[in-house]
Protein backbone atom coordinates (compact mmCIF):
# COMPACT_ATOMS: atom_id res chain seq x y z
CA UNK A 1 0.00 0.00 0.00
CA UNK A 2 2.91 2.32 0.66
CA UNK A 3 4.04 2.89 -2.93
CA UNK A 4 0.67 3.92 -4.49
CA UNK A 5 0.03 6.21 -1.53
CA UNK A 6 3.39 7.85 -2.03
CA UNK A 7 2.73 8.42 -5.74
CA UNK A 8 -0.66 9.88 -4.86
CA UNK A 9 0.91 12.15 -2.23
CA UNK A 10 3.42 13.52 -4.72
CA UNK A 11 0.74 14.07 -7.38
CA UNK A 12 -1.35 15.86 -4.78
CA UNK A 13 1.54 18.14 -3.89
CA UNK A 14 1.92 18.93 -7.62
CA UNK A 15 -1.79 19.85 -7.73
CA UNK A 16 -1.31 22.09 -4.68
CA UNK A 17 1.70 23.86 -6.15
CA UNK A 18 0.71 23.94 -9.84
CA UNK A 19 -0.98 27.37 -9.84
CA UNK A 20 1.76 29.02 -7.82
CA UNK A 21 4.46 27.48 -9.98
CA UNK A 22 2.92 29.20 -13.01
CA UNK A 23 3.33 32.66 -11.47
CA UNK A 24 7.06 33.17 -12.06
CA UNK A 25 6.84 31.38 -15.41
CA UNK A 26 4.51 34.02 -16.84
CA UNK A 27 5.89 36.91 -14.81
CA UNK A 28 9.11 36.59 -16.83
CA UNK A 29 7.43 35.64 -20.13
CA UNK A 30 7.78 38.19 -22.92
CA UNK A 31 4.15 38.16 -24.09
CA UNK A 32 0.86 39.68 -22.98
CA UNK A 33 -1.11 36.45 -23.42
CA UNK A 34 -0.90 33.96 -20.56
CA UNK A 35 -0.53 30.73 -22.56
CA UNK A 36 2.06 28.26 -23.74
CA UNK A 37 4.40 28.24 -25.65
CA UNK A 38 6.56 30.79 -23.85
CA UNK A 39 8.04 33.63 -25.87
CA UNK A 40 11.23 34.69 -24.16
CA UNK A 41 12.63 36.13 -21.00
CA UNK A 42 11.92 39.68 -19.81
CA UNK A 43 12.16 41.85 -16.70
CA UNK A 44 9.69 44.28 -18.28
CA UNK A 45 6.67 43.47 -16.10
CA UNK A 46 8.64 43.95 -12.91
CA UNK A 47 10.01 47.22 -14.25
CA UNK A 48 6.47 48.43 -14.98
CA UNK A 49 5.53 47.78 -11.35
CA UNK A 50 7.95 50.49 -10.28
CA UNK A 51 6.05 53.12 -12.30
CA UNK A 52 2.52 52.78 -10.83
CA UNK A 53 1.95 55.30 -7.98
CA UNK A 54 -1.50 53.88 -7.12
CA UNK A 55 0.14 50.50 -6.54
CA UNK A 56 2.75 51.99 -4.24
CA UNK A 57 0.07 53.73 -2.18
CA UNK A 58 -1.84 50.43 -1.89
CA UNK A 59 1.32 48.58 -0.79
CA UNK A 60 2.07 51.16 1.89
CA UNK A 61 -1.53 51.10 3.08
CA UNK A 62 -1.48 47.29 3.27
CA UNK A 63 1.82 47.21 5.14
CA UNK A 64 0.55 49.74 7.68
CA UNK A 65 -2.66 47.78 8.23
CA UNK A 66 -0.83 44.44 8.43
CA UNK A 67 1.74 45.65 10.99
CA UNK A 68 -0.87 47.17 13.31
CA UNK A 69 -3.25 44.21 12.92
CA UNK A 70 -0.46 41.73 13.64
CA UNK A 71 0.56 43.54 16.85
CA UNK A 72 -3.01 43.90 18.13
CA UNK A 73 -4.00 40.32 17.24
CA UNK A 74 -0.90 38.94 18.94
CA UNK A 75 -1.55 40.98 22.11
CA UNK A 76 -5.13 39.68 22.26
CA UNK A 77 -3.79 36.21 21.44
CA UNK A 78 -1.29 36.27 24.31
CA UNK A 79 -4.01 37.26 26.79
CA UNK A 80 -6.47 34.63 25.60
CA UNK A 81 -3.93 31.83 25.21
CA UNK A 82 -2.46 32.53 28.64
CA UNK A 83 -5.94 32.49 30.19
CA UNK A 84 -6.90 29.30 28.35
CA UNK A 85 -3.76 27.31 29.14
CA UNK A 86 -3.00 28.48 32.68
CA UNK A 87 -6.32 29.11 34.44
CA UNK A 88 -9.56 27.25 34.90
CA UNK A 89 -12.69 29.39 35.04
CA UNK A 90 -16.40 28.73 34.50
CA UNK A 91 -17.62 29.34 30.96
CA UNK A 92 -14.13 28.99 29.49
CA UNK A 93 -15.29 26.77 26.65
CA UNK A 94 -18.01 29.18 25.56
CA UNK A 95 -15.80 32.25 25.83
CA UNK A 96 -12.96 30.67 23.86
CA UNK A 97 -15.51 29.35 21.36
CA UNK A 98 -16.77 32.87 20.68
CA UNK A 99 -13.25 34.27 20.30
CA UNK A 100 -12.27 31.42 17.92
CA UNK A 101 -15.52 31.66 15.91
CA UNK A 102 -14.09 33.79 13.04
CA UNK A 103 -11.95 30.76 12.14
CA UNK A 104 -15.02 29.02 10.67
CA UNK A 105 -17.37 31.93 9.99
CA UNK A 106 -17.58 32.84 6.28
CA UNK A 107 -15.60 36.06 5.90
CA UNK A 108 -18.40 37.76 4.03
CA UNK A 109 -20.59 37.45 7.12
CA UNK A 110 -17.91 39.12 9.26
CA UNK A 111 -17.48 41.81 6.61
CA UNK A 112 -21.14 42.73 6.14
CA UNK A 113 -21.95 42.65 9.85
CA UNK A 114 -19.08 45.03 10.62
CA UNK A 115 -20.09 47.23 7.68
CA UNK A 116 -23.68 47.50 8.91
CA UNK A 117 -22.64 48.47 12.42
CA UNK A 118 -20.01 51.00 11.29
CA UNK A 119 -22.39 52.68 8.87
CA UNK A 120 -25.20 52.77 11.41
CA UNK A 121 -22.88 54.43 13.90
CA UNK A 122 -22.10 56.99 11.22
CA UNK A 123 -18.36 56.21 11.23
CA UNK A 124 -16.33 56.72 8.08
CA UNK A 125 -14.53 53.78 6.52
CA UNK A 126 -10.77 53.73 6.23
CA UNK A 127 -7.60 51.88 7.16
CA UNK A 128 -8.65 51.64 10.80
CA UNK A 129 -11.93 49.85 10.00
CA UNK A 130 -9.98 47.27 7.99
CA UNK A 131 -7.67 46.86 10.99
CA UNK A 132 -10.69 46.18 13.24
CA UNK A 133 -11.79 43.37 10.92
CA UNK A 134 -8.32 41.92 10.39
CA UNK A 135 -7.61 41.77 14.13
CA UNK A 136 -10.87 39.86 14.53
CA UNK A 137 -9.95 37.16 11.99
CA UNK A 138 -6.23 36.98 12.82
CA UNK A 139 -6.71 36.59 16.60
CA UNK A 140 -7.91 32.93 16.42
CA UNK A 141 -4.78 31.99 14.45
CA UNK A 142 -2.61 33.83 16.97
CA UNK A 143 -4.34 31.97 19.80
CA UNK A 144 -3.85 28.60 18.09
CA UNK A 145 -0.11 29.24 17.75
CA UNK A 146 0.31 30.77 21.22
CA UNK A 147 -1.74 28.01 22.88
CA UNK A 148 0.85 25.45 21.87
CA UNK A 149 3.64 27.79 22.98
CA UNK A 150 2.08 28.28 26.43
CA UNK A 151 1.11 24.62 26.74
CA UNK A 152 4.73 23.55 26.42
CA UNK A 153 5.67 25.64 29.44
CA UNK A 154 6.63 23.91 32.64
CA UNK A 155 4.56 25.68 35.27
CA UNK A 156 7.08 24.94 38.01
CA UNK A 157 9.58 27.33 36.38
CA UNK A 158 7.28 30.27 37.12
CA UNK A 159 6.49 29.02 40.57
CA UNK A 160 10.19 28.69 41.27
CA UNK A 161 10.71 32.32 40.23
CA UNK A 162 7.91 33.44 42.57
CA UNK A 163 9.36 31.34 45.39
CA UNK A 164 12.71 33.01 44.79
CA UNK A 165 11.14 36.39 45.43
CA UNK A 166 10.07 37.65 42.00
CA UNK A 167 6.64 39.23 41.72
CA UNK A 168 4.04 37.61 39.47
CA UNK A 169 4.63 40.19 36.76
CA UNK A 170 8.42 40.04 36.87
CA UNK A 171 8.41 36.26 36.81
CA UNK A 172 6.17 36.44 33.75
CA UNK A 173 8.50 38.95 32.10
CA UNK A 174 11.76 37.20 33.03
CA UNK A 175 10.79 33.54 32.75
CA UNK A 176 7.60 32.99 30.76
CA UNK A 177 7.97 35.67 28.10
CA UNK A 178 11.44 34.62 26.88
CA UNK A 179 10.24 31.00 26.67
CA UNK A 180 7.17 31.86 24.57
CA UNK A 181 8.97 34.53 22.51
CA UNK A 182 9.37 32.27 19.46
CA UNK A 183 5.61 31.62 19.58
CA UNK A 184 4.96 35.36 19.73
CA UNK A 185 7.21 36.00 16.72
CA UNK A 186 5.54 33.18 14.84
CA UNK A 187 2.11 34.61 15.69
CA UNK A 188 3.13 38.13 14.60
CA UNK A 189 4.33 36.84 11.24
CA UNK A 190 1.26 34.69 10.61
CA UNK A 191 -1.13 37.50 11.57
CA UNK A 192 0.84 39.86 9.32
CA UNK A 193 0.55 37.42 6.41
CA UNK A 194 -3.18 36.92 6.97
CA UNK A 195 -3.82 40.66 7.01
CA UNK A 196 -1.60 41.31 3.98
CA UNK A 197 -3.44 38.70 1.87
CA UNK A 198 -6.98 39.26 3.14
CA UNK A 199 -9.41 40.53 0.53
CA UNK A 200 -13.12 40.36 1.42
CA UNK A 201 -13.07 42.34 4.66
CA UNK A 202 -10.75 44.93 3.13
CA UNK A 203 -13.01 45.11 0.06
CA UNK A 204 -16.05 45.98 2.22
CA UNK A 205 -14.37 48.19 4.81
CA UNK A 206 -11.57 49.97 3.00
CA UNK A 207 -13.33 53.15 1.90
CA UNK A 208 -11.35 55.23 -0.61
CA UNK A 209 -7.82 53.94 0.10
CA UNK A 210 -7.53 50.42 -1.34
CA UNK A 211 -5.28 47.79 0.21
CA UNK A 212 -3.01 45.78 -2.09
CA UNK A 213 -5.49 42.89 -2.64
CA UNK A 214 -8.31 45.37 -3.32
CA UNK A 215 -6.09 47.20 -5.83
CA UNK A 216 -5.21 43.86 -7.45
CA UNK A 217 -8.90 42.96 -7.68
CA UNK A 218 -9.53 46.17 -9.61
CA UNK A 219 -6.71 45.36 -12.04
CA UNK A 220 -7.93 41.83 -12.74
CA UNK A 221 -10.66 43.14 -15.04
CA UNK A 222 -8.13 44.37 -17.60
CA UNK A 223 -6.66 41.60 -19.78
CA UNK A 224 -3.66 43.73 -20.79
CA UNK A 225 -2.67 44.01 -17.12
CA UNK A 226 -2.32 40.23 -16.70
CA UNK A 227 1.49 39.96 -16.94
CA UNK A 228 1.95 42.82 -14.47
CA UNK A 229 -0.42 41.04 -12.05
CA UNK A 230 1.67 37.88 -12.47
CA UNK A 231 4.81 39.84 -11.60
CA UNK A 232 3.15 41.40 -8.58
CA UNK A 233 1.78 37.99 -7.54
CA UNK A 234 5.26 36.49 -7.76
CA UNK A 235 6.58 39.11 -5.34
CA UNK A 236 3.61 38.65 -2.99
CA UNK A 237 3.96 34.86 -2.90
CA UNK A 238 7.70 35.09 -2.36
CA UNK A 239 7.14 37.49 0.54
CA UNK A 240 4.51 35.19 2.09
CA UNK A 241 6.73 32.11 1.78
CA UNK A 242 9.70 33.96 3.26
CA UNK A 243 7.65 35.17 6.25
CA UNK A 244 6.29 31.66 6.75
CA UNK A 245 9.69 30.07 6.67
CA UNK A 246 10.84 32.50 9.39
CA UNK A 247 7.64 31.83 11.40
CA UNK A 248 8.15 28.07 11.12
CA UNK A 249 11.80 28.43 12.16
CA UNK A 250 10.76 30.50 15.20
CA UNK A 251 8.05 27.99 16.12
CA UNK A 252 10.45 25.05 15.95
CA UNK A 253 13.05 26.86 18.01
CA UNK A 254 10.38 27.62 20.58
CA UNK A 255 9.28 23.99 20.65
CA UNK A 256 12.89 22.90 21.13
CA UNK A 257 13.44 25.48 23.87
CA UNK A 258 10.51 24.30 25.96
CA UNK A 259 11.44 20.69 25.31
CA UNK A 260 8.36 19.77 23.22
CA UNK A 261 8.34 17.09 20.62
CA UNK A 262 7.94 18.69 17.22
CA UNK A 263 4.44 17.94 16.00
CA UNK A 264 4.65 20.22 12.95
CA UNK A 265 2.16 22.66 11.45
CA UNK A 266 0.53 25.82 12.68
CA UNK A 267 -2.99 24.66 13.27
CA UNK B 1 -2.51 21.90 41.78
CA UNK B 2 -5.25 23.01 44.17
CA UNK B 3 -5.43 26.55 45.50
CA UNK B 4 -4.40 25.40 48.95
CA UNK B 5 -0.69 24.96 48.33
CA UNK B 6 -0.20 28.38 46.74
CA UNK B 7 2.01 30.97 48.42
CA UNK B 8 0.84 34.44 49.37
CA UNK B 9 1.87 35.63 45.86
CA UNK B 10 -1.19 33.92 44.41
CA UNK B 11 -3.71 36.13 46.14
CA UNK B 12 -6.57 36.21 43.71
CA UNK B 13 -8.51 33.10 42.89
CA UNK B 14 -7.72 31.09 39.81
CA UNK B 15 -11.01 31.97 38.12
CA UNK B 16 -10.62 35.69 38.77
CA UNK B 17 -7.16 35.72 37.21
CA UNK B 18 -8.45 33.82 34.20
CA UNK B 19 -11.32 36.27 33.72
CA UNK B 20 -8.98 39.22 34.10
CA UNK B 21 -6.76 37.91 31.31
CA UNK B 22 -9.52 36.87 28.94
CA UNK B 23 -11.53 40.07 29.49
CA UNK B 24 -9.88 42.11 26.72
CA UNK B 25 -10.09 39.53 23.91
CA UNK B 26 -13.60 38.67 25.04
CA UNK B 27 -14.67 42.31 25.01
CA UNK B 28 -13.21 42.64 21.52
CA UNK B 29 -15.11 39.58 20.30
CA UNK B 30 -18.34 40.77 21.92
CA UNK B 31 -18.09 44.28 20.48
CA UNK B 32 -16.85 43.43 16.99
CA UNK B 33 -18.30 39.96 16.44
CA UNK B 34 -21.29 39.21 18.67
CA UNK B 35 -22.79 42.70 18.51
CA UNK B 36 -22.45 43.02 14.70
CA UNK B 37 -23.92 39.53 14.24
CA UNK B 38 -26.81 40.59 16.47
CA UNK B 39 -27.18 43.75 14.39
CA UNK B 40 -27.37 41.68 11.20
CA UNK B 41 -30.10 39.56 12.76
CA UNK B 42 -32.04 42.68 13.76
CA UNK B 43 -31.51 44.28 10.35
CA UNK B 44 -32.93 41.23 8.62
CA UNK B 45 -36.29 41.96 10.27
CA UNK B 46 -36.32 45.58 9.10
CA UNK B 47 -37.12 46.71 5.59
CA UNK B 48 -35.75 49.20 3.14
CA UNK B 49 -37.98 51.72 1.45
CA UNK B 50 -35.80 53.35 -1.19
CA UNK B 51 -33.41 55.42 0.97
CA UNK B 52 -35.03 55.16 4.37
CA UNK B 53 -34.96 52.11 6.59
CA UNK B 54 -38.25 51.12 8.17
CA UNK B 55 -37.50 49.77 11.65
CA UNK B 56 -40.86 48.08 12.13
CA UNK B 57 -40.20 44.37 12.54
CA UNK B 58 -41.34 42.33 9.58
CA UNK B 59 -40.78 38.93 7.96
CA UNK B 60 -41.02 40.48 4.50
CA UNK B 61 -37.35 39.87 3.60
CA UNK B 62 -37.49 36.22 4.59
CA UNK B 63 -40.75 35.71 2.72
CA UNK B 64 -39.21 37.25 -0.36
CA UNK B 65 -35.96 35.31 -0.02
CA UNK B 66 -37.78 32.00 0.28
CA UNK B 67 -40.37 32.63 -2.44
CA UNK B 68 -38.34 34.40 -5.13
CA UNK B 69 -36.90 31.67 -7.41
CA UNK B 70 -33.71 33.72 -7.90
CA UNK B 71 -32.79 33.71 -4.21
CA UNK B 72 -33.94 30.15 -3.71
CA UNK B 73 -31.83 28.95 -6.59
CA UNK B 74 -28.77 30.80 -5.27
CA UNK B 75 -29.19 29.40 -1.77
CA UNK B 76 -29.66 25.87 -3.06
CA UNK B 77 -26.74 26.15 -5.48
CA UNK B 78 -24.44 27.48 -2.77
CA UNK B 79 -25.39 24.55 -0.58
CA UNK B 80 -24.77 22.03 -3.39
CA UNK B 81 -21.46 23.56 -4.47
CA UNK B 82 -20.32 23.72 -0.87
CA UNK B 83 -21.29 20.06 -0.34
CA UNK B 84 -19.49 19.00 -3.53
CA UNK B 85 -16.36 20.93 -2.53
CA UNK B 86 -16.42 19.40 0.95
CA UNK B 87 -16.81 15.85 -0.39
CA UNK B 88 -14.06 16.28 -2.98
CA UNK B 89 -11.68 17.99 -0.57
CA UNK B 90 -12.08 15.54 2.30
CA UNK B 91 -11.94 12.43 0.08
CA UNK B 92 -8.79 13.72 -1.62
CA UNK B 93 -7.25 14.80 1.67
CA UNK B 94 -7.71 11.59 3.63
CA UNK B 95 -5.09 9.50 1.78
CA UNK B 96 -2.55 12.33 2.14
CA UNK B 97 -3.13 12.64 5.87
CA UNK B 98 -2.97 8.83 6.13
CA UNK B 99 0.26 8.65 4.15
CA UNK B 100 1.99 11.37 6.21
CA UNK B 101 0.80 9.92 9.50
CA UNK B 102 1.49 6.22 8.83
CA UNK B 103 4.20 6.03 6.19
CA UNK B 104 6.41 9.09 6.64
CA UNK B 105 9.33 8.85 9.07
CA UNK B 106 8.55 10.82 12.27
CA UNK B 107 11.38 13.32 11.77
CA UNK B 108 10.11 14.19 8.29
CA UNK B 109 6.44 14.67 9.19
CA UNK B 110 6.87 18.33 10.15
CA UNK B 111 8.41 19.03 6.75
CA UNK B 112 5.53 17.37 4.91
CA UNK B 113 2.96 19.32 6.89
CA UNK B 114 4.89 22.52 6.23
CA UNK B 115 4.94 21.77 2.49
CA UNK B 116 1.19 21.13 2.50
CA UNK B 117 0.39 24.38 4.35
CA UNK B 118 2.63 26.76 2.35
CA UNK B 119 0.26 27.27 -0.61
CA UNK B 120 -2.56 27.99 1.82
CA UNK B 121 -0.70 30.97 3.26
CA UNK B 122 -0.11 32.64 -0.09
CA UNK B 123 -2.61 35.20 -1.35
CA UNK B 124 -6.03 33.59 -1.81
CA UNK B 125 -6.96 36.15 -4.45
CA UNK B 126 -3.86 35.32 -6.51
CA UNK B 127 -4.47 31.58 -6.27
CA UNK B 128 -8.08 31.85 -7.44
CA UNK B 129 -7.02 34.20 -10.20
CA UNK B 130 -4.42 31.66 -11.34
CA UNK B 131 -7.12 29.00 -11.73
CA UNK B 132 -8.90 31.37 -14.07
CA UNK B 133 -5.69 31.69 -16.06
CA UNK B 134 -5.26 27.90 -16.09
CA UNK B 135 -8.83 26.90 -16.94
CA UNK B 136 -9.70 29.71 -19.39
CA UNK B 137 -10.72 29.35 -23.06
CA UNK B 138 -7.25 30.52 -24.10
CA UNK B 139 -5.81 29.34 -20.80
CA UNK B 140 -2.78 27.30 -19.97
CA UNK B 141 -4.68 24.00 -19.82
CA UNK B 142 -6.44 24.41 -23.16
CA UNK B 143 -3.49 25.83 -25.08
CA UNK B 144 -1.27 23.03 -23.80
CA UNK B 145 -3.72 20.31 -24.83
CA UNK B 146 -4.23 22.01 -28.21
CA UNK B 147 -0.49 22.34 -28.70
CA UNK B 148 0.00 18.67 -27.93
CA UNK B 149 -2.78 17.79 -30.37
CA UNK B 150 -4.88 16.00 -27.73
CA UNK B 151 -7.96 18.16 -28.41
CA UNK B 152 -9.05 20.03 -31.54
CA UNK B 153 -10.84 22.92 -29.92
CA UNK B 154 -10.66 24.44 -26.43
CA UNK B 155 -12.66 22.72 -23.72
CA UNK B 156 -15.39 25.03 -22.45
CA UNK B 157 -16.89 22.99 -19.61
CA UNK B 158 -14.01 23.82 -17.28
CA UNK B 159 -14.41 27.58 -16.85
CA UNK B 160 -17.27 29.89 -15.93
CA UNK B 161 -19.47 27.25 -14.36
CA UNK B 162 -19.93 25.32 -11.14
CA UNK B 163 -17.20 22.77 -12.02
CA UNK B 164 -14.56 25.50 -12.03
CA UNK B 165 -15.81 26.76 -8.66
CA UNK B 166 -15.56 23.26 -7.16
CA UNK B 167 -12.03 22.66 -8.51
CA UNK B 168 -10.77 26.03 -7.31
CA UNK B 169 -12.32 25.79 -3.84
CA UNK B 170 -11.17 22.18 -3.39
CA UNK B 171 -7.67 23.43 -4.08
CA UNK B 172 -7.99 26.43 -1.76
CA UNK B 173 -9.28 24.45 1.22
CA UNK B 174 -7.06 21.36 0.93
CA UNK B 175 -4.88 22.09 4.01
CA UNK B 176 -7.99 22.77 6.09
CA UNK B 177 -9.07 19.19 5.43
CA UNK B 178 -5.67 17.53 5.69
CA UNK B 179 -4.59 18.96 9.06
CA UNK B 180 -7.50 17.87 11.31
CA UNK B 181 -7.51 14.36 9.78
CA UNK B 182 -3.73 14.15 10.23
CA UNK B 183 -4.02 15.18 13.88
CA UNK B 184 -6.72 12.55 14.51
CA UNK B 185 -4.65 9.84 12.80
CA UNK B 186 -1.58 10.79 14.83
CA UNK B 187 -3.51 10.13 18.03
CA UNK B 188 -4.32 6.54 17.11
CA UNK B 189 -2.41 4.01 19.19
CA UNK B 190 -0.33 2.05 16.68
CA UNK B 191 -0.54 -1.12 18.74
CA UNK B 192 -4.26 -1.32 17.89
CA UNK B 193 -3.25 -2.04 14.30
CA UNK B 194 -0.87 -4.75 15.32
CA UNK B 195 -3.53 -6.25 17.57
CA UNK B 196 -6.07 -6.16 14.75
CA UNK B 197 -3.69 -7.80 12.32
CA UNK B 198 -2.58 -10.36 14.91
CA UNK B 199 -6.23 -11.26 15.31
CA UNK B 200 -6.38 -12.06 11.62
CA UNK B 201 -7.86 -8.92 10.08
CA UNK B 202 -6.45 -7.89 6.72
CA UNK B 203 -5.09 -4.49 5.76
CA UNK B 204 -8.41 -3.21 4.42
CA UNK B 205 -10.61 -4.55 7.19
CA UNK B 206 -8.21 -3.14 9.79
CA UNK B 207 -8.56 0.22 8.08
CA UNK B 208 -12.32 -0.10 7.90
CA UNK B 209 -12.90 -1.36 11.43
CA UNK B 210 -10.10 0.28 13.41
CA UNK B 211 -8.51 3.26 11.64
CA UNK B 212 -11.56 4.91 10.10
CA UNK B 213 -13.79 4.97 13.22
CA UNK B 214 -10.88 6.33 15.27
CA UNK B 215 -10.12 8.96 12.63
CA UNK B 216 -13.77 10.05 12.46
CA UNK B 217 -13.41 13.07 14.81
CA UNK B 218 -10.77 14.46 12.43
CA UNK B 219 -12.96 13.82 9.40
CA UNK B 220 -15.89 15.57 11.08
CA UNK B 221 -13.69 18.56 11.93
CA UNK B 222 -12.41 18.63 8.34
CA UNK B 223 -15.94 18.52 6.90
CA UNK B 224 -17.14 21.38 9.10
CA UNK B 225 -14.07 23.54 8.60
CA UNK B 226 -14.37 23.23 4.80
CA UNK B 227 -18.14 23.28 4.48
CA UNK B 228 -18.92 26.34 6.61
CA UNK B 229 -16.58 28.93 5.06
CA UNK B 230 -16.97 27.74 1.44
CA UNK B 231 -20.70 28.44 1.38
CA UNK B 232 -19.92 32.14 1.86
CA UNK B 233 -17.13 32.37 -0.69
CA UNK B 234 -17.20 35.50 -2.80
CA UNK B 235 -14.01 35.65 -4.88
CA UNK B 236 -14.12 32.25 -6.57
CA UNK B 237 -17.64 32.51 -8.04
CA UNK B 238 -16.86 35.95 -9.46
CA UNK B 239 -13.55 34.99 -11.04
CA UNK B 240 -14.23 31.48 -12.34
CA UNK B 241 -17.94 30.87 -11.76
CA UNK B 242 -19.59 32.72 -14.63
CA UNK B 243 -23.36 33.26 -14.50
CA UNK B 244 -24.09 29.63 -13.58
CA UNK B 245 -21.55 29.54 -10.79
CA UNK B 246 -22.73 32.56 -8.81
CA UNK B 247 -23.23 31.91 -5.14
CA UNK B 248 -25.14 33.53 -2.31
CA UNK B 249 -22.22 35.70 -1.16
CA UNK B 250 -22.31 37.51 -4.49
CA UNK B 251 -25.97 38.32 -3.97
CA UNK B 252 -25.31 39.47 -0.39
CA UNK B 253 -22.61 41.81 -1.68
CA UNK B 254 -24.93 43.11 -4.42
CA UNK B 255 -27.69 43.81 -1.91
CA UNK B 256 -25.36 45.69 0.41
CA UNK B 257 -23.14 47.64 -1.96
CA UNK B 258 -25.09 47.96 -5.21
CA UNK B 259 -28.82 47.77 -4.53
CA UNK B 260 -28.41 49.49 -1.19
CA UNK B 261 -30.87 47.06 0.35
CA UNK B 262 -29.05 46.13 3.56
CA UNK B 263 -32.07 44.45 5.23
CA UNK B 264 -32.46 42.02 2.31
CA UNK B 265 -28.71 41.34 2.34
CA UNK B 266 -28.88 40.76 6.09
CA UNK B 267 -31.78 38.32 5.69
CA UNK B 268 -29.82 36.36 3.06
CA UNK B 269 -26.77 36.30 5.35
CA UNK B 270 -28.89 35.01 8.26
CA UNK B 271 -30.53 32.38 6.04
CA UNK B 272 -27.10 31.22 4.85
CA UNK B 273 -25.85 30.87 8.40
CA UNK B 274 -29.03 29.08 9.47
CA UNK B 275 -28.71 26.67 6.56
CA UNK B 276 -25.07 25.94 7.35
CA UNK B 277 -25.85 25.40 11.02
CA UNK B 278 -28.69 22.97 10.30
CA UNK B 279 -26.62 20.94 7.84
CA UNK B 280 -23.65 20.88 10.22
CA UNK B 281 -25.82 19.72 13.13
CA UNK B 282 -27.46 16.99 11.06
CA UNK B 283 -24.03 15.84 9.93
CA UNK B 284 -22.64 15.72 13.48
CA UNK B 285 -25.77 13.84 14.64
CA UNK B 286 -25.49 11.26 11.85
CA UNK B 287 -21.83 10.77 12.63
CA UNK B 288 -22.59 10.15 16.31
CA UNK B 289 -25.06 7.48 15.29
CA UNK B 290 -22.55 5.90 12.93
CA UNK B 291 -19.93 5.72 15.68
CA UNK B 292 -22.40 4.35 18.19
CA UNK B 293 -23.49 1.69 15.72
CA UNK B 294 -19.86 0.62 15.39
CA UNK B 295 -19.34 -0.02 19.07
Amino acid sequence: MKRPLRVYAILYLCFLYAPIALLPVFAFNDGTVIAFPLRGFTWDWFRQLAGIPALHAAVLNSLKIAVISAILATCLGVLAARAATRFAFPGKKGIMGLIMLPLVLPEIIVAVSLLVVLLQLGLSLGAWTVILGHVLIATPFAIAILNSAFQGLDRSLEEAAVDLGETKWSSFRLVTLPLVMPGIISSLLIAFTISLDEFIIAFFLTGTEPTLPVYLWGQMRFPQRLPVIMALGTILVLASVLLLAIAEYARRRGAARTGQKDAGGFL
Amino acid sequence: MSDGNRGPGFGRSEAAQGYLLVATPLAYALLLLAAPLGAILLFSFWSQDYLTIDTALTLKNYREALSDPLYRQLLLRSLLISAAVTTATVLAAFPIAYYVSFHVAPERKAMWIFLITIPFWTSYLIRVFLWKVILGYNGVFNTTLLGLGIIDEPLTFILYNANAVVITLAHAYAPFAILPIFVALEKIDRSLHEASQDLGEGYLSTFWRVTLPLAMPGVVAAVLIVFIPTIGDYVTPVLVGGPDGRMIANMIQTQFLRLNNAPMGAALAVLTMAMVTVVALVFVFLNRRYLRGRQ
